[in-house]
């Protein structure tokens, strides 16, 4: 029963799906497919929340290596939590000033706002440019020109690392901009040409690869072939 | 030498890295860019819909990524404001809403003749994902009943006969990933033949050559993308050129040049070491 009734669920939704895209009378049954999944999708955040909270007080309460860490997500959470859902620091809205929580959360000055922008912004953008560190790290140790393969790559990084800057252009300036073959070694010519043919041609056929992969699990999903997705119990 | 090398401090490294990307933004320096045909493309995109044209402003991006996609947000903002396109802001990320908002101040202070509900609306964000595209391409009013305020649709005068998206000029999308211009792509762009331009991440604009020029009109790719469309935007109206918040891009460019020349600095010097401890035997 377990397995049984959420296969059901997903192959006759996969099906209807299917069937909304080829017969034009089964189209609003594919919205109303479309409509449940949203409702879903927005219940998944409160099974989210939940299951942070579970694992992270779990580690607290038992003092698990780096605890210290969870409690402070636990606590980041609620306060987040506590401040957008009861909208603290808004002010009512001119248009219906006896209603204080028509106000949106996210109101110039209210809790949340500052929460975002105060430490949810900069911290988000501080884990993203920590990557610079580490690939700089990264390149001088393990960068190496050790075949043949990794030559081309490290050919082609130069030019794209060159041709995405103002670096490049200053470097090849000098050669002229025309329609002769030589002007393709101007950086900004050089990266188009590897996006443009060597970048596209295996990223279509890396997409192509993939679009079948998907028709393929999709398929043995509605068919009931594949039911790895519904856990081993 | 060659040991310390070898056994050189990452921590050095790192400051290098903190040095070559700190001095050119305290400089304020910047470089010359030039615009590439791809960029133009997307430009012309925008400028070449006649005035008041309805544009869906997709911004499916957060402040993880917003370092790099912001500045082209608000680089098509300030054109669309500029065409006195009708806007419609969306976004399919929950962390996406303050950068959308963050757009819309813009609106409100540099253009206040720009009124909100007759000249731009923001529809907020929903969950979904993908799902939401298929629906708001259908029948719009089956996910969105009210705007991020929660004003009824009926009563904003810009959506007040909007039935479904598929009838958007041109769709706009910033997108750092997934949902974002793969799914636009899929479910609105293809299907309902919008003409649809992209502005994504370094790593994510790659992937979406392929649908480049039959589903995508162009795309802007990271920083770089963003510098070329605001120095265009800027050649074409001038008055930008006096906003030092419109040329964000431009400014960012200088410190991702000083930091590529280090990573290339720190590769060959990574390989000499490589070829002297091959060549001693080590």
């Amino acid at each position: 029963m377990k397995q049984t009734v959420p296969f059901l669920i997903a192959s006759i939704a996969g099906l209807l799906m299917i069937a909304a895209n080829f017969f034009p009378f089964s189209q609003s049954w594919g919205e109303v497919t479309v409509k449940w999944f949203d409702i879903l999708a927005a219940f998944a955040f409160i099974i989210g929340g939940g299951n942070l909270l579970k694992m992270n007080l779990q580690k607290v309460s038992e003092r698990k290596a780096g605890w210290g860490f969870a409690l402070v997500t636990v606590i980041a959470f609620l306060v987040t939590l506590f401040v957008g859902l009861g909208k603290v620091g808004t002010h009512p809205l001119a248009d219906h000033p006896n209603h204080p929580w028509a106000a949106p959360y996210f109101q110039d000055g209210s809790s949340f706002w500052w929460v975002f922008n105060y430490v949810y912004l900069p911290l988000a953008a501080t884990m993203f440019a920590m990557l610079a560190f580490y690939i700089a790290s990264a390149a001088f140790r393990a960068f190496r020109a050790k075949n043949p393969e990794a030559i081309i790559l490290l050919v082609v990084a130069f030019i794209i690392l060159l041709g995405r800057t103002s670096a490049g252009l200053m470097l090849t300036d000098w050669i002229p901009d025309n329609t002769e073959w030589y002007s393709y070694l101007r950086a900004e010519k050089l990266t188009g040409v590897i996006m443009d043919v060597f970048n596209l041609a295996g990223n279509r056929a890396i997409m192509i690869g993939i679009a079948l992969g998907v028709v393929s699990y999709s398929l043995k999903i509605v068919m009931g072939v594949d039911r790895s997705y519904l856990g081993s119990d | 030498m060659l040991n310390s090398l070898i056994n050189l401090d990452r921590r050095w490294i790192f400051l290098a890295m903190l040095l070559a990307v700190a001095i050119p933004i305290l400089m304020q320096v910047t470089f010359p860019e030039k615009v590439s045909p791809m960029v133009i493309n997307v430009f012309d995109a925008v400028e070449n819909l006649p005035e008041g044209s309805s544009v869906l402003m997709a911004y499916d991006y957060d402040p993880a990524s917003a370092g790099e996609l912001h500045p082209m947000a608000t680089a098509f903002t300030r054109h669309c404001a500029f065409k006195k396109h009708k806007m419609y802001f969306m976004t399919l990320w929950p962390a996406g809403l303050p950068m959308v908002q963050q757009n819309l101040d813009i609106l409100n202070r540099e253009y206040p003749e720009y009124e909100y509900g007759t000249d731009y609306v923001n529809l907020g964000y929903k969950t979904g994902l993908e799902g939401v595209i298929k629906l708001a391409t259908t029948n719009l009013r089956e996910i969105y009943s009210s705007d991020n305020q929660g004003t009824n649709l009926d009563n904003i005068p810009m959506t007040a006969d909007l039935k479904d998206i598929s009838k958007m000029d041109l769709i706009i999308n910033v997108s750092a990933g997934t949902p974002g211009a793969k799914e636009w792509v899929q479910y609105a762009s293809t299907p309902f033949k919008i003409p649809t331009v992209v502005g994504t991440t370094g790593v994510g604009a790659p992937a979406l050559y392929p649908y480049i020029p039959n589903q995508l009109v162009g795309l802007l790719g990271a920083i770089k993308g963003a510098a070329e469309y605001e120095k265009y935007l800027i050649g074409q109206y001038p008055e930008l050129a006096e906003n030092p918040s419109a040329q964000e891009g431009l400014r960012r460019m200088a410190p991702q040049m000083t930091a590529h020349v280090l990573m290339i600095f720190l590769i060959v010097l990574g390989n000499i070491i490589f070829f002297q401890q091959k060549r001693k035997g080590v």
